[in-house]
């Protein structure tokens, strides 16, 4: 735990205004991320999973510096990315890259595959061409495709070979942090396979580390080894990978692995299903974010968010029910009502 | 190039641009006659094999006249359209890109000048400059300014919000080198069909304004100055506008129709609406 980690990012918050104009004061907040933080080290894959609009996805972009946070640091291999001038910013960024989601929308239709690959490049002095075709022939094939496919264009392949093409673009400047913005979930289950495959054995020939946003547990469970579950903009869960399906501490992780179709029909369904929609991040319920839509809700809940601690070794929870047992416990042992004086 | 030519639209546009801009060439090698060569012996003749399409009131011929007013027609096209794109297109993405306050700016002042009817506005212009080709050509390409600056924020913004414009970012391309490298080579299409489609409006807003003695002036041989000039003697002589009245909308329909063609195969999406 000493070692210094790659990312570390501290209470980051984003908010986006609505409406405004020029000369007019915006109507209201949206509240994309709320004080969120989190480290990842060399090597490490850290998922983060979360139902849409919940802010993972900007989490992704702020690290990038593609978006500014409104308040919060994350520090890259321990220098401030906010506060560097924006030369040195550009050229730490070469050491982080980006997969997204849609490997339609990510490449450029006017450009060949080669010159999609080698784009990185020209973030700083490009190699000279017969040098920039070498390298995109070595990203090209270790992505799996082939040389001759350099020359054509990004409309000429499938969906899983476009996102091949999208991963070899961003390890074409062997950066140690790629940021994977759901990058199978565009695409069919059988291709989604490989693609993550192809992710893993990446990430161990090159020692890369991931932030993984997913909406896809298993997805998220195969590839990595830290989870955080994010809800409303804040991350109410962290746990290993291989623990947290197994005994979810936080009741909306309960409701995301029990949505998790599983082939087993004689495997019993899990206690609760979530009902409602998530609340508009634009008017925030009060209190944990969670709790209108939370079927362990007591008095705490609406008053006072709760802090995220440690709950049991390498696992956090933000939820007033935590005392370390996991869900289960009180759940079972009593309804609804009940449990607040236990924890009172 | 299969892809194009398999476009009637295109094809028949193409044809037709083509022989005006052979015709303008060829006028600067050779022309049957002079085309400002007068010969009181010629006046008003009628199509012959001397003269195929006659001669007008100073005897001067009406082939040689024509072909050389097609280097003229040739000349404005190329000129508006170039003032129209550059300025326009610089202008239209600082618009997409600039801000806010540039934007407003930007797209207030083209409404401004989208206000005034596009023939006032050159006669206007040409009124304050005095009247001449390079003024006409100013006046048209002034007028062109926010045709292309508001296409041009337009397509930009969208191709703006497309994720490999983040992509490139995130690899650390700079702002310039992104328009550069993905949104000038982005926007390109819709720029050409409309820069295609504006060469067949500036032959023609030439034409008119020479017509009106606002543009080229005698004794340089202008379909628009010619038609001018035929017009005392329409009785007696109407071949003397009906040739350069054919030249002007052969030109116009051969552009114009390179521009739909170039829309229905660059932007498929746009003639499956039509």
């Amino acid at each position: 735990m000493t070692e210094r980690p790659l990312v570390r990012a501290v209470d980051l918050t984003k908010r986006f205004p609505i409406g405004g104009g020029l000369f007019r004061r915006p109507r209201a907040w949206l509240q994309a991320v709320n004080g969120v933080s989190f480290a990842i080290s060399r090597g490490e894959s850290l998922g983060l999973v979360g139902e849409s609009g919940c802010g993972k996805s900007t989490i992704g972009r702020m690290l990038l510096g593609l978006i500014p946070p409104t308040s919060g640091t994350i520090a890259f291999d321990g220098i401030d990315i906010g506060k560097l001038p924006r030369a040195e910013f550009l050229r730490l960024r070469r050491r982080m890259q980006v997969i997204f989601q849609d490997p339609y929308a990510s490449l450029d239709p006017r450009m060949t595959v080669e010159a999609i690959v080698t784009e990185p490049l020209f973030a700083g002095r490009p190699p000279r061409r017969a040098e920039r075709r070498r390298i995109a022939a070595g990203l090209i094939e270790r992505v799996g495709l082939r040389a001759s496919d350099l020359d054509r264009y990004p409309h000429e392949f499938s969906g899983g070979q476009r996102q091949r093409i999208g991963i070899a673009r961003a390890l074409c400047v062997r950066p140690e942090l790629i940021v994977a913005d759901e990058p199978v979930s565009a695409l069919d289950v059988s291709i989604q396979a490989q693609v993550i495959n192809l992710l893993q054995d990446l990430q161990r020939d090159f020692g890369l580390a991931y932030l993984f946003i997913s909406h896809d547990l298993s997805v998220v469970e195969h590839l990595c080894r830290r989870v955080a579950v994010m809800y409303l903009g804040a991350i109410v869960e962290t746990a290993p990978a291989w623990d947290f399906s197994r005994r979810p501490l936080h009741p909306y992780t309960e409701a995301l692995v029990a949505a998790v179709p599983v082939p087993d029909v004689r495997r019993p369904r899990p206690p609760f299903r979530m009902e409602g929609d998530v609340p508009s991040p634009i008017d925030p319920p009060p209190g944990c974010p969670f709790h209108p839509r939370c079927p362990y809700a007591f008095d705490p809940c609406p008053r006072a968010t709760p802090p995220l601690v440690e709950a049991a070794p390498g696992r956090e929870v933000a939820c007033w029910l935590n005392d370390g047992r996991g869900l289960s416990a009180p759940a079972t042992a009593s309804p609804s009502p009940a449990k607040g004086e236990l924890h009172a | 190039m299969r892809r194009f030519f398999g476009n009637k639209n295109f094809t028949v546009g193409f044809l037709l641009s083509a022989a005006v801009v052979l015709a303008a060439a060829l006028s600067l090698l050779w022309t049957p006659y002079d085309p400002n060569r007068m010969s009181a012996l010629e006046r008003l003749e009628g199509p012959s094999l001397r003269h195929p399409l006659g001669t007008d009131q100073y005897g001067r011929d009406t082939l040689s006249r024509i072909l050389a007013g097609a280097v003229n027609s040739i000349l404005v096209g190329l000129v508006t359209v170039a003032i129209g794109l550059v300025l326009g297109v610089a202008l239209g993405l600082l618009a997409a890109y600039g801000g806010r306050a540039a934007d407003e700016a930007i797209m207030r002042l083209a409404d401004l000048l989208f206000g005034f009817p596009a023939v006032l506005t050159a006669i206007l212009i040409t009124s304050i400059l005095g009247p001449s080709m390079v003024n006409a050509m100013l006046a048209i390409g002034i007028f062109y300014i926010p045709v292309f600056a508001r296409l041009t924020r337009a397509v930009a913004r969208v191709v703006w919000e497309k994720e490999f414009i983040a992509a490139a970012r995130a690899s650390g391309i700079g702002e310039l080198a992104i328009v550069r490298r993905h949104v000038l080579p982005n926007i390109l299409s819709p720029l050409l069909i409309q820069g295609t489609i504006q060469f067949a409006v500036a032959i023609l807003a030439e034409a008119g304004l020479s017509y009106l003695g606002l543009g080229t002036q005698p004794p340089h041989a202008s379909w628009g100055r010619m038609l001018n000039e035929a017009q005392t003697f329409l009785d007696t002589s109407p071949w003397m506008a009906i040739f350069p009245g054919l030249a002007i909308a052969w030109a116009v329909l051969g552009f114009n129709l390179m521009g739909d063609g170039l829309r229905d195969v660059l932007d498929p999406k746009m003639a499956r609406l039509r």
